[in-house]
């Protein structure tokens, strides 16, 4: 029996923070980002992140939702009942059994961003699993200028996943490899994932190695989204979120073509939506509107 | 708040922007009335203001939902942007 390797698999975690006992907080709550490839869950006491857990969303989003809710609150002793209000985010919001409210991720991203980079972010590329999204927002975290396209998945993580299996490289380390060229090569010229993926099967026929390929294929990515930030225009600070901000080769082509550098990240980038979502719920319980 | 609807491909890009703190301002909305492909529909965004905004189901087809009124030929008659007394819409192509 030949093992297939699942190149394309990153890792699903949760975490708890052991400062914060939660039932000292005034007020609890959760965001839930459905993503169209990962879910994460994000629980905050008091506008201070408790607890968060980020995994595959799965072929059935209520049940995604859920999971990683679950998985969020395991070992807390905290219950969906505890939570004063859970808003839903993300591809699947509208899917999500238990929230109290859908916001688009556009706002929650942006709302996420601002908590997490600080308010001086200003333009934020959300590079998620199936699309891309260029937002501009003001110092409170208030969308400005969006732009989301997710008709193609140039650009996406998904597109990522795809190359690192026919390159046979964990998606973890396709990053750090691509920056292992002596010389920077031209971009894949298609931008079509698929044949994208054709080109770079070429390539690697030619003679390519399949460092110089992942470097070509993080530089056409990276070249891709910086067109939709010229759309909407960029301003510093500047802050990436979603899967491929934790992709190295990408970010420091998307920093170089763009001449500025991205906000470092204090969380895991992949939570910033259900961050915002978590933070919105907290202004719905404070205004009242919470049920 | 400039709102993108639409997408970019190997073929270009095909967004109508809407300018969402003009738009609120207006209270009749005609820009819907006007497309005649009606892809156009009121609802309340993230902040609780009633903004126009293109319906879900005509976001990826675009361009040809809005072929009608972008003839090969080049003509350009836009109902929409006609309609909106604000100047709130604006077409990328």
């Amino acid at each position: 029996m030949v093992e297939v390797k699942e190149f394309w698999r990153w890792k699903e975690y949760n975490w708890k923070n052991p400062d914060i006992q939660w039932k000292d907080a005034a007020v609890i709550t959760a965001g839930v980002d459905v993503g169209s490839v990962s879910s994460q869950a994000v629980v905050m006491c008091d506008n201070e992140i408790y607890a968060f857990a980020n995994m595959r969303t799965g072929s059935d989003s209520p049940n995604g939702a859920l999971n990683a809710m679950k998985w969020a609150l395991e070992d807390t002793g905290m219950t969906l009942d505890d939570i004063h209000c859970k808003v839903g985010t993300g591809y699947g919001r509208v899917n999500v059994p238990f929230a109290d409210r859908a916001i688009t991720e556009i706002a929650c991203h942006a709302k996420g961003a601002n908590y997490m980079y600080g308010p001086t972010v200003r333009t934020i590329m959300d590079m998620g699993g199936q699309d891309c999204k260029a937002i501009r927002c003001d110092e409170k975290g208030k969308v400005v200028s969006f732009l989301m396209n997710d008709k193609c998945a140039a650009g996406t993580g998904r597109g990522m996943e795809s190359f690192a299996s026919l390159l046979g490289v964990s998606i973890e380390e396709v990053g750090e490899l691509s920056l292992q060229v002596e010389e920077e090569p031209p971009p894949v010229s298609n931008t079509c994932v698929v044949f994208a993926k054709t080109e770079a099967t070429g390539l690697l026929r030619s003679g390519w190695s399949t460092e110089k390929v992942l470097a070509a294929y993080c530089s056409a990515m990276a070249h891709r989204v910086v067109s939709l930030l010229e759309r909407i225009g960029m301003e510093e600070d500047f802050a990436i979120t979603g899967g491929i901000a934790k992709n190295v080769g990408v970010v420091s082509r998307l920093e170089k073509e763009l001449g500025v550098k991205a906000l470092k990240p204090r969380y895991d980038t992949q939570i910033a939506g259900a961050m915002g979502a978590a933070l919105f719920a907290k202004a719905l319980v404070e205004k009242g509107e919470n049920r | 708040m400039i709102a993108n609807y639409g997408y970019k491909d190997g073929s270009g890009d095909f967004f109508i922007s809407i300018d969402t703190n003009k738009c609120m301002e207006c209270e009749e909305k005609p820009c819907m009335e006007a497309c005649p492909a009606g892809i156009l529909e009121k609802f309340a965004d993230d902040y609780n203001d009633v903004v126009v905004g293109v319906k879900e189901e005509h976001r990826k087809k675009i361009k040809y939902s809005c072929a009608e009124c972008k003839p090969a030929s080049g003509k350009r008659n836009l109902a929409c942007q006609a309609a909106c007394k604000p100047d709130a819409i604006a077409h990328t192509w």
